[in-house]
């Protein structure tokens, strides 16, 4: 079966940009179609930032009960017996919940009015597709193109992915079986969110990192904290290490790989039962006929170029999420998939954001918005800063989130103390970064948050504190 | 490598120096021929000097603000060997005569000489160059105010950048926005609340080029010719009956009137009876020179400072030939391309501030001149006429004498006379 079929908007890719940008394209009354080859809510949703915190949450859990289950308990609560831990079952369960948000997105799209269509979309012209789907094929001739395919994992092209023993993020959100032994290469945030999960699981876990230092994109005040943890929790770090090759050895359950990275001009192997490859995501730009659309590439050559509409070099092709650039987050994807579906019904919209907030989810976890106190000197900032630990902070100390060491840090230009950003390392600290994000975007001033009650007794508090502590007059901490 | 030193040409009738307003090279630059290399004024326009030559400049003499007598060296470039030979050509013919040039009829700088147009132009200030302002975020250098707002301003079509903002470090408010948007831009922001910051910034502006002769002219003015004003009001009924008539039946291409030239005009019509008004005072050879014709100077402000571009020969004009010259001199003063000879021989002065005209002023005659008329603001008023309080359009007028040449009594007469005109319009045309 063969059908033609033309809309005013087409989405391709139905990941947190994508489905977003359909839902707000029909809410505007525009007929909308959206394609998705997969299940509906992306990399996100499917195999990344929600499975990813299901496991890191219970693996929270699991090493808390491990604290209570020792021999002399843990804040008067012990268990009798070990706790234990059923792969599968925590799969399963991760799973329920992914299933579950990704049947509301397709009630969403569906209440919305937009309508999805499974399949591969393969472009023959900048607004003309042709989707294979299960019924055959639909050729699409849309009058406005949103391209959101996202992003895909990068394979080392000498040890590819089997998600077997050389597993992506995909395979470890999927495990059968707690490895005993990992080895993580790539020390970014995804490599360590799912690292520090593994480990308080209960395997070892060894990180192989070709730059200086883990979570380069953060500076080292802020890393310093997760550092810690991963000693105190005998996760081996090797810096400025590269992987070299991984062989799979043995029979049956006693098969291992072997991967062999290179430290300090010397070649080491380690044995581990799964190697995991986070090395970074590469935007999906090929496959799908990008190439006949006529739309330029960046400087880079890697990503769609677009400008602050979200619009790419041909007219009516927007490009929004990690197709079309840094930061390759889904927040960003979201805010532009709402923005273009406005631009597109013809409402004077600009991508215009003061910050894009980043959050990682190791333990401790870490959050930033805005500029560091390096970026903004750079910036040519004349600034400010303050710190607030978290072990001054009633709440932090109740909920044991001080002990990974996390604190507050502002940065305010000396001038007007204007904020010009904050971060935080700590446990359970990237809810508070809402109200960082809230500052930034308000253009607050450190007055206006020093003025500001917050409730006692929050973590929020120490945010209050650390804006305090900069303006030179904190209270809970001399 | 030779050196060739540009002097500071003859740029003009009895100009005998020029003050740097602003260079558009510096050193180490390489110039093309005829590019412009420095903005030069001088008493009555600013000149924009073009290079005599190609080369690379080494020396620049004078900084802004700075004196450069005409004669005087202005700036020194190494010219590469085929071009330019002679150093330092003599000043009054500043051609560098590049015989050997290749191209040896390497025309003379066009330097403005007594009668050409001496392209008076101050160029606006060079804004930094602008790289393009990356798309997604930048936190520092950001206009502070919020998202609602932002969004706001982009369906406006508003660059926020323009507004500015009331609230504690300026950060801009709905309040700022909407002024701006009521205003047309004319408000960038709206009045401070008590929550604003207190502003402590301090601007310091280095008065040079045109503002400075401005301040000159003024002290002269202000210093040696001693003042006294006059005010009286007109009342402009009739006039403004003849006026809506001739706007309403003018033909096509003729200029719409304000009351301006029917003032120039009746000015006109009087000075025959009024010549001590009419007349320049040389203080130091104690001459006052009358004049014949009524060359009319009109004050006119321009984005650059006060111009006053001359409307010649009053006396022999229409009202419509008054309007249209008075529009083109003072459309040339505020785009710059006023000519030396639009900006010098006038008789008196006549200054308006058009709708902002308010209620009085006390002009500041305009030296060597010895009276000064201001024009304020018509509007409808009671007036007692017959005994009955009737609605009648009226208009003040100042004006400023100098009380060493006009006597009260002749200042006085001047402009009882042109109130009489005013107010039976027909006698301007008698």
């Amino acid at each position: 079966m063969s059908a033609n079929r033309k809309c005013r908007v087409l989405v391709v890719g139905a990941g947190p940009g994508g489905y977003v940008a359909a839902i707000r394209a029909a809410q505007l009354g525009m007929d909308t179609i959206i394609v998705e080859s997969d299940k509906t809510g992306g990399t996100c949703l499917i195999r990344g930032c929600i499975p990813s915190k299901a496991i890191i949450h219970a693996a929270e859990r699991f090493e808390n009960l491990g604290k209570h289950s020792s021999e002399v308990g843990h804040m008067g609560i012990s268990i009798t017996g070990d706790t234990d831990i059923d792969m599968a079952a925590l799969v399963d369960w991760k799973d329920s919940i992914v299933n579950r948000l990704n049947k509301g997105v397709e009630s969403l799209l569906k209440a919305s009015g937009a309508e999805l269509i499974k399949g591969w979309a393969t472009f023959s012209s900048a607004k003309q597709c042709i989707v294979e789907t299960s019924d055959g094929s639909i050729t699409i001739d849309a009058d406005n193109v949103i391209i959101a395919t996202g992003s895909s994992h990068i394979d080392l092209p000498f040890m590819p992915c089997d998600e077997e023993f050389i597993i992506s993020s995909t395979g470890a959100l999927d495990l059968q079986k707690l490895p005993k032994k990992v080895a993580v290469i790539g020390g970014g945030y995804i490599g360590l969110e799912l690292g520090c999960a593994l480990s308080r699981l209960g395997s070892e876990v060894t990180v192989i990192e070709g730059m200086d230092s883990i979570l380069a994109i953060m500076d080292k005040e802020i890393r310093r904290p997760v550092e810690i943890w991963l000693k105190k929790h005998k996760v081996v770090v090797h810096t400025q290490a590269m992987a070299k090759g991984a062989v799979v050895k043995g029979k049956g359950v006693s098969r291992k790989v072997h991967m062999t990275f290179e430290k300090n001009d010397e070649e080491q192997t380690i044995v581990v039962d799964k190697v995991l490859v986070t090395v970074g995501r590469r935007p999906n730009t090929k496959g799908w006929g990008l190439e006949n659309m006529g739309v330029r590439m960046d400087s880079s050559g890697r990503f769609i170029r677009i400008d602050d509409k979200c619009q790419t070099s041909v007219p009516g092709i927007y490009a929004i999420g990690d197709v079309a650039g840094d930061p390759m987050l889904a927040h960003k994807a979201s805010a532009q998939g709402e923005l273009v579906a406005e631009v597109i019904s013809g409402e004077k919209r600009s991508f215009d954001k003061v910050a894009i907030p980043a959050i990682i989810f190791t333990e401790p976890e870490i959050v930033s918005v805005g500029l560091s106190p390096n970026e903004a000197k750079e910036a040519g900032e004349e600034i400010i800063t303050g710190k607030f630990p978290l072990a001054a902070n009633g709440r932090a100390l109740t909920l044991e989130a001080e002990k990974t060491m996390g604190f507050i840090r502002v940065t305010a230009r000396k001038s007007d103390h204007v904020i010009l950003g904050i971060q935080a390392v700590g446990s359970h600290i990237a809810e508070l970064h809402g109200e960082f994000i809230l500052a930034l975007e308000m253009g607050a001033l450190l007055e206006d948050i020093a003025d500001t009650v917050h409730a006692h007794p929050t973590m929020t508090e120490s945010f209050h504190e650390g804006v305090l502590r900069t303006l030179g007059h904190a209270i809970h901490i001399s | 490598m030779p050196n060739y030193v540009f002097k500071l040409p003859d740029i003009g009738e009895g100009v005998v120096e020029g003050e740097v307003v602003s260079w558009h090279v510096s050193v180490g630059d390489s110039v093309k021929e005829d590019a412009s290399i420095v903005d030069v004024m001088t008493d009555k326009a600013t000149v924009t000097i073009p290079s005599p030559t190609n080369g690379v400049v080494t020396l620049l003499h004078g900084d802004i603000g700075d004196m450069v007598p005409v004669g005087g060296a202005l700036i020194e470039f190494s010219t590469d060997g085929a071009t330019a030979t002679e150093p330092a050509p003599s000043v009054p013919d500043p051609s560098p005569d590049p015989d050997s040039s290749p191209t040896p009829q390497a025309s003379v700088p066009t330097v403005p000489s007594p009668t050409p147009k001496p392209t008076p132009i101050v160029k606006p200030t060079l804004t930094p160059s602008q790289s393009p302002v990356p798309v997604s975020t930048n936190t520092s250098s950001r206009v502070l105010t919020s998202p609602a707002i932002r969004r706001r301003a982009q369906e406006s079509d508003v660059d926020l950048s323009l507004v500015s903002g009331s609230g504690p470090a300026g950060r801009i408010r709905h309040a700022d926005l909407d002024a701006f948007l009521a205003t047309g831009g004319l408000m960038s922001g709206a009045a401070p609340t008590n929550y604003s910051s207190r502003r402590t910034g301090i601007t310091e502006i280095k008065i040079v080029g045109l503002r400075r002769k401005i301040a000159e002219q003024m002290v002269v003015s202000k210093f040696s010719i001693p003042h006294y004003s006059y005010f009286e009001e007109i009342d402009i009924t009739e006039l403004e009956e003849l006026r809506q008539f001739l706007n309403s039946t003018r033909s096509e291409g003729q200029p719409k009137l304000t009351y301006l030239p029917f003032m120039m005009l009746a000015l006109a019509k009087i000075m025959p009876n009024h010549q001590e008004c009419n007349a320049t005072y040389d203080e130091a050879a104690n001459t006052v020179t009358q004049f014949e014709a009524v060359h009319l100077g009109i004050a006119t402000q321009t984005n650059r400072g006060l111009f006053v571009p001359v409307v010649k020969h009053v006396e022999a004009m229409d009202v419509w030939g008054a309007a249209a010259e008075m529009q083109r001199v003072s459309s040339a003063a505020r785009n710059g391309t006023a000519n030396l000879d639009d900006l010098s021989g006038s008789t008196f002065t006549i200054t308006s501030l058009g709708r902002d005209g308010g209620l009085g002023a006390t002009p500041i005659i305009n030296h060597p001149e010895v009276s000064i008329l201001g024009v304020h603001k018509a509007r409808e008023m009671p007036v007692v006429r017959n005994d009955k309080i009737e609605i009648r359009r009226i208009m003040n007028i100042s004006s400023s004498f100098d009380h060493r040449i006009v006597d009260g009594a002749n200042g006085a007469a001047l402009i009882q006379s042109m109130k009489k005109l005013l107010e039976h319009p027909a006698l301007i045309f008698m």
